[in-house]
């Protein structure tokens, strides 16, 4: 028995060791980052979550919908349901009919979801030269690398190497798949004030919204761990209270006079 | 003598003399299943698939109450599962990688029963209704993966479903028929949804077969010499039980570690953009479980070849009894077959690795290489071994080799 499992692992082992490369090959290195939210019991800070927001709401949501998050759902970062309300009537929501039958504007309560920033996928598309800006609220877990790549693609605009031809419209991003991406550099130094003071770095912005949008993209993060660590202990003390079990009773085969 | 009874026990005689449930349970996994005594872990890994069985098909229920299986609203009820639902989050995840650790806990399964020759006479129709089951089990998870209508969903079905375009004549008309259109679209899933819901209890169907064929040979062991005596075995319960609960323990929290830890490691990022006609992903790949019948199809140059090759290596198993001439069982006892099984394992993660990688180059002719061994494996060397092959002495008992261990 212990040789079979030797022997499995071996071979295992020995296949895939040798078949490594072969495929990493055409992968981009990123260079993998420290987040609050890793780990055994890892969660969000929410403070870097509010810095996030804010970046979303000044910078990226001028193009990028975030069509799962609803206002009520900021309640998560910290928010108070008053400062939600307040944020929220902010946008003005198409609504209707009303008794006359016709379409109205209201404006936006917690229960709405975030606006988009354009009516349709075309007009997105027109306005963008040709490229649709993606909806945000999933992109972490939808990209290869998840947060890591995010921030690396944040900050990782650079001049074209000599050889390589940007076409219209077109910008230079190293980590970008095929490095020719449609959305420009969007953050820059200073570019808005932190609420909180922090200093507004490339690195902090790109830090803190890649932050914020894996919240968006898994708000049930910390939920899961913690009662996964309850899961998890309980089904330990039941596997060792069932080993034991297990050896008291396989014992009476060895003394069948007990 | 009837007085001395507790009303408890005069209760249950009454119900069990007009319905024995009970007694037919205890006939089937209980005290009255004698088992080898002999039986290692390995041999727990049916009892695990089955209870993964009863995992998904329990979460599965409340996922489809939360379900909209339309192209415009599968994607969203899914994220509303994931964000409104009461813990459908945690539905979600334990059903998306059960049905991974499904597919873990059958192949080890297959893989035991082909080191330990579970398949040779008198199992053998035992051993067809496992492939039997485990393409009930493929259906099953390639419709539920179409069904939250991601990327790779989407152009998983399109690609699967063209596949049937190789039969010639008939191929397209057969397509169609199982798209309800002319491409993968509403209808498609709706009637993969409805079929994603019928598989398991077909499979539920068919476990119960395999169940009652086990119990006319009874377990083979790693021996793989027939249990005599009463020294040989021991009830199914509590030895088995118990030993199947600790092994359930152990799987569990190798299990609950993806769940709550890495809920998407097993699953392609690609999935969570929603399918898109007009946008193909840069590389299609089905799930893990897949990725080696995957690597058969594209080994081949020739579509139809291709698809006769995929489903060949399945159904080869269904000769396999036949195709192995050894009279001897186990592996334990066979030393130039050992040595292919572990060949034959390597091959198949070799070929697992291949399906994931873009088919050209090296990936493409390890493919190759790998999918010739498999049918060389299968068709050649286990009929050649089975002849030339000197075996080791096999014990007399299972009692005799049980006690000899206990003497070293």
């Amino acid at each position: 028995m212990r040789k079979i499992i030797l022997a499995a692992t071996a071979v295992a082992s020995f296949t895939l060791t040798s078949l490594d490369g072969l495929v990493a090959a055409d992968e981009i290195a990123l260079v993998p980052q420290d987040w609050t939210f890793d780990g055994f019991t890892g969660g969000f800070d929410r403070q870097q979550l509010q810095r996030g927001f804010q970046v979303y709401l000044e910078v990226c949501s001028a193009c990028h919908s975030l069509k799962y998050i609803a206002f009520r759902n900021l309640e998560d970062l910290g928010y108070s349901e008053a400062q939600i309300k307040a944020l929220a009537a902010e946008y003005e929501l198409e609504d209707g009919p009303d008794e006359e039958g016709d379409m109205f504007y209201r404006p936006a309560m917690p229960s709405d979801y975030f606006p988009r920033p354009y009516p349709n996928d075309n007009f997105a598309r027109a306005s963008n030269n040709g490229s649709l800006p993606p909806d945000l609220s999933l992109i972490t877990k939808a990209r290869v690398g998840g947060p890591d790549y995010l921030y690396n693609l944040l900050i990782s605009y650079e001049e074209p190497p000599s050889d390589v031809e940007i076409m219209f419209g077109m910008e230079y991003n190293s980590v970008f798949s095929g490095g020719q991406i449609a959305m420009p550099q969007q953050l820059f130094e200073d570019l808005i004030e932190y609420a909180d003071g922090t200093p507004a770095t490339v690195d902090q912005m790109a830090r803190d919204v890649t932050a914020f949008l894996h919240w968006a993209a898994e708000p049930k993060l910390e939920v899961r761990k913690t009662t996964g660590i309850r899961v998890v202990l309980f089904t330990l003390v039941f596997t060792i209270l069932a080993y034991f079990l297990k050896e008291r009773i396989w014992s009476r085969l060895d003394n069948p006079r007990d | 003598m009837d007085r001395k009874k507790g009303v408890g026990r005069r209760a249950f005689e009454w119900f069990d003399a007009q319905l024995p449930i009970v007694t037919w349970l205890d006939h089937v996994v209980g005290t009255k299943y004698v088992a080898p005594r002999n039986l290692n872990y390995f041999w727990n890994f049916g009892a695990l698939a089955g209870i993964m069985l009863v995992i998904l098909i329990a979460t599965g229920i409340f996922l489809a109450m939360a379900y909209t299986p339309h192209v415009d609203h599968a994607f969203d009820s899914v994220e509303r599962i994931m964000r409104d639902v009461n813990s459908g989050w945690l539905l979600r995840y334990i059903h998306a990688n059960g049905a991974s650790f499904f597919f873990i806990a059958i192949y080890i399964h297959i893989f035991r029963g082909l080191y330990y020759g579970s398949y040779k006479a008198p199992r053998e129709v035992l051993w067809w209704l496992g492939i039997i089951l485990l393409i009930c089990m493929m259906a099953a998870a390639f419709t539920g993966y179409v069904l939250p209508w991601g990327q790779m969903s989407f152009w998983a079905a399109t690609v699967i479903t063209n596949l049937f375009t190789a039969i010639p004549v008939i191929g397209d008309s057969i397509t169609s028929w199982l798209w309800g259109g002319f491409s993968v679209d509403n209808p498609t899933l709706n009637r993969f949804f409805a079929l994603h819901f019928l598989f398991p209890f077909a499979i539920v169907g068919v476990v119960v077969l395999h169940i009652w064929a086990l119990h006319i040979p009874g377990s083979n062991n790693p021996l793989g010499i027939d249990a005599s005596g009463p020294n040989d075995k021991v009830p199914f319960h509590p030895y088995y039980t118990v030993k199947d609960v600790f092994g359930l323990g152990v799987f569990l929290l190798i299990f609950f570690a993806i769940v709550f830890w890495a809920p998407n490691f097993l699953g392609h990022p690609d999935n969570y953009i929603q399918a898109d006609p007009l946008v193909t992903p840069s590389h299609i790949v089905p799930e893990w479980y897949f990725l080696m019948l995957y690597a058969i199809l594209r080994a081949i140059p020739d579509k139809l070849l291709g698809v006769i090759a995929m489903f060949g290596a399945v159904f080869v198993l269904f000769i396999l009894p036949w195709l192995d001439t050894s009279r001897i069982r186990s592996g334990t006892f066979r030393p130039v077959f050992k040595i292919f099984f572990w060949i034959l394992v390597a091959d198949c993660i070799l070929l697992t690795y291949c399906g994931a990688a873009l088919p050209e180059g090296m990936p493409l002719l390890l493919s190759r290489i790998g999918t010739f061994w498999y049918f060389f494996h299968f068709l050649f060397i286990l009929p050649v071994i089975g002849w030339i092959e000197v075996p080791k002495p096999v014990p007399d008992s299972i009692s005799a080799s049980v006690t000899s261990k206990h003497a070293d």
